[in-house]
């Protein structure tokens, strides 16, 4: 009985030790991530989202109505090749600012200097149809006829507002289909170089910079390419390519 | 260690024993109520969300379930919230405007009740101008053309000397004086508790029955981005409430003269836009729209495929409004009203829980 006692106040002192340990945040900071947007210099938010007029590298005069987008698969890897991953998705919703910030359940890391790569959409693995409640609940699903899975991106506005025939557009990217029956994975692994030093708890900045969609390498033009193209699988991969540009590091808040 | 055992065991018979009967002198509690939630919808959906100030309980629910069917709500003791939401009406009505107790209508349709626990951002109202189903309930009773009261003072009064409904609100809140708080609580709870999750397509996803050819081609143009594409803004398989419970202009009219959600926001680029509804039970549900201007799913599905007139909030989701609409074919137009009709739950409007005993 003894013996169980003293083996008993060990155990208790050895885990609040553990506990001491983890509350010191010098040595196991919390990192979490915060989503901003721009259309190249211009800052969009939920406030000017449907009002800011923009414009296209190929000239087309663009109102936003929405914008979400789905990121997953977050990852740190540190200068000795470490890398830290970290569980969850985040669906951004360009209208609510809560949504912009993705707060991992379990984000501490020890410090050092890291990059961050992160997952546009889901992988193949991750992207299971029906498999999340709370996307389903929030109409993110991709159509099983198109490999099903959710939606990576949906940003749906008007081009050429600028004339008397303003036209909508379905920016709408997910799962690419070959043909009938037949799908390509098209998410995107966004890898940022950017050295990000994490010494405390950290805010890390992702910009996204919405313009990049139309630019880079494909110059989108909205008068070919603006409505149905989640079925269209040149236009599905081409929105693959331009994610690529799109997303930089920002601010380092610790 | 025996003997002290049967102690415990006795003494704490006896601490039960007390414990009910000072609750029985003191406050009853009531019984927690425990919501029948489809397995599919626990399945694909997030928990339905249920205040925490307002729990249900089977006491509320039973007195939300007797106001809701009472006349003693409106100023005459004519009208009750069923005369405009009927259970065989999946809680909607059959007229294209409702009356109430004045025998003059309003300028909107009514709305099916159901599923409301899951509209997660608590609007209501095809403007969404009320946040929350208590907020909600405060209105019909003093509205002219509703329940017709000038306030709910004489509504209480009415309420706190009945004969029974005192006793009533005891058991479900502990309190006997009647407020249009709990009235509205108690409404609210018996609300939450309309679930309509058994319809064809419900159990065609649970695998329990096989959809016929034209119901499973109707399904492809509801969900084809090049046909109907529908499921943008009415749900899809893995969302089951048919409906994202958010504010579109689906391209009805080019001029407003109701404003919807941009009277209620004071936001030009919010005008014309009224709440999707959901696409269950639309077989009890005629007529159609915040106005109710058409009386058949056909008219409907005509006005997606050629009707849609142009405005400056229009939905670019309304991608073809440019030539009128998706411009569906005779035979995608008859399939996909046949897939909205699997959606119809017929044991939900025979729900023995949801008609008046
Ligand atoms: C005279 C007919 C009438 C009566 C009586 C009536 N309602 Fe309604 N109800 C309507 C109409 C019409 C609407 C839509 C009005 C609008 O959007 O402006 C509505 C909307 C609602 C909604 C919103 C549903 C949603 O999904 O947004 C709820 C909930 C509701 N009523 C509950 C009640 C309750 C509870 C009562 C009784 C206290 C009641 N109603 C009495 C006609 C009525
Ligand atoms: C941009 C979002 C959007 C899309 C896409 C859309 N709807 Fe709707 N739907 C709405 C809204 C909003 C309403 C209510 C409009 C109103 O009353 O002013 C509505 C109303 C309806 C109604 C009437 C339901 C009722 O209870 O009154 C039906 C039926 C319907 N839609 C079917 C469809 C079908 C079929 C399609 C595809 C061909 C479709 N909708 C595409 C948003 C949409």
């Amino acid at each position: 009985m003894k013996k169980i006692f003293v083996l008993f106040t060990l155990l208790i002192v050895t885990l609040s030790c553990h506990e001491d340990f983890d509350d010191n945040s010098v040595l196991t900071p919390k990192v979490d991530f915060n989503f901003t947007h721009n259309w190249d210099d211009t800052a969009i938010n939920s406030s000017n989202l449907e009002t800011e007029t923009v414009t296209n590298a190929n000239g087309e005069v663009i109102n936003i109505s929405s914008i979400r987008y789905l990121v997953s698969s977050f990852q740190l890897t540190n200068l000795a090749g470490e890398t830290y991953s970290f569980e969850g998705y985040n669906l951004t919703d360009l209208a609510i600012e809560d949504s912009y910030n993705f707060i991992p359940e379990i984000n501490n890391i020890p410090t050092g200097t890291y990059t961050l790569k992160f997952v546009w959409g889901f992988n193949e693995e991750d992207n299971i149809d029906g498999q999340y409640q709370d996307l389903n609940t929030a109409n993110w699903s991709w159509p099983e006829m198109l490999g099903g899975g959710y939606h990576f991106l949906q940003f749906d506005g008007m081009y050429n507002v600028d004339t008397t025939n303003p036209l909508p557009f379905n920016f709408h990217n997910g799962t690419a289909r070959v043909s009938e029956g037949v799908f390509e994975q098209n998410f995107a692994v966004i890898q940022l170089d950017t050295p990000i030093t994490i010494t405390n708890n950290t805010t890390i900045e992702v910009k996204m910079n919405l313009a990049e969609l139309f630019t880079n390498p494909n110059t989108w033009d909205l008068n070919v390419l603006d409505t149905d193209l989640m079925p269209n699988y040149q236009a599905q991969k081409m929105m693959q390519q331009n994610i690529m540009s799109v997303f930089s590091i920002g601010e380092i808040a610790q | 260690m025996r003997h002290w055992l049967i102690y415990c065991f006795v003494f704490s018979i006896l601490l039960g024993c007390s414990s009910e009967d000072a609750k029985q002198d003191n406050t009853y509690v009531p019984i927690p109520y425990q919501l029948d939630i489809p397995v599919l919808f626990q399945n694909k959906l997030i928990d339905p969300i249920i205040p925490i100030d307002n729990q249900l309980t089977v006491e509320g629910v039973a007195l939300g379930k007797r106001l809701f069917f009472d006349n003693i709500l409106s100023v005459n003791n004519t009208k009750a919230c069923v005369s405009c939401h009927s259970p065989q009406n999946a809680f909607t009505d059959s007229n294209q405007f409702s009356v109430g107790v004045t025998n003059t209508s309003g300028s909107r349709n009514s709305m099916p009740l159901f599923n409301m626990a899951w509209n997660f951002d608590d609007r209501y109202f095809w403007d969404g101008h009320a946040l929350g189903l208590e907020q909600q309930a405060l209105e019909p009773v003093i509205d002219a053309i509703e329940l017709g009261n000038d306030s709910w003072e004489p509504v209480e009064a009415k309420l706190n000397n009945h004969p029974e409904y005192p006793q009533l609100f005891k058991q479900a809140f502990g309190t006997s004086t009647i407020t249009k708080t709990l009235v509205t609580k108690a409404i609210a709870q018996f609300e939450r508790t309309l679930i309509s999750g058994n319809s064809k397509f419900d159990k065609f996803s649970n695998g329990e029955v096989t959809l016929t050819a034209q119901e499973q081609n109707g399904l492809s143009v509801f969900m084809d981005e090049s046909k109907g594409d529908c499921f943008h803004c009415h749900g899809n398989p893995n969302n089951p409430l048919w409906t994202d419970n958010k504010f579109h202009n689906n391209g009805l009219d080019a001029t407003f003269s109701d404003l919807g959600l941009g009277q209620v926001t004071g936001n030009p680029n919010d005008n014309g836009k009224f709440k999707s509804p959901s696409l269950r039970n639309l077989a009890y549900t005629a007529p159609y729209m915040h106005d109710g201007r058409f009386t058949t799913l056909d008219e409907v599905i005509e006005h997606y495929s050629t009707g849609l007139q142009p405005s400056s909030t229009i939905d670019p989701l309304m991608k073809k409004v440019g030539q009128g609409g998706v411009n569906l074919s005779t035979q995608d137009k008859a399939d996909l009203k046949a897939f909205l009709l699997t959606l119809s739950d017929p044991s939900f409007i025979n729900n023995p829980a949801f008609i008046q005993q």
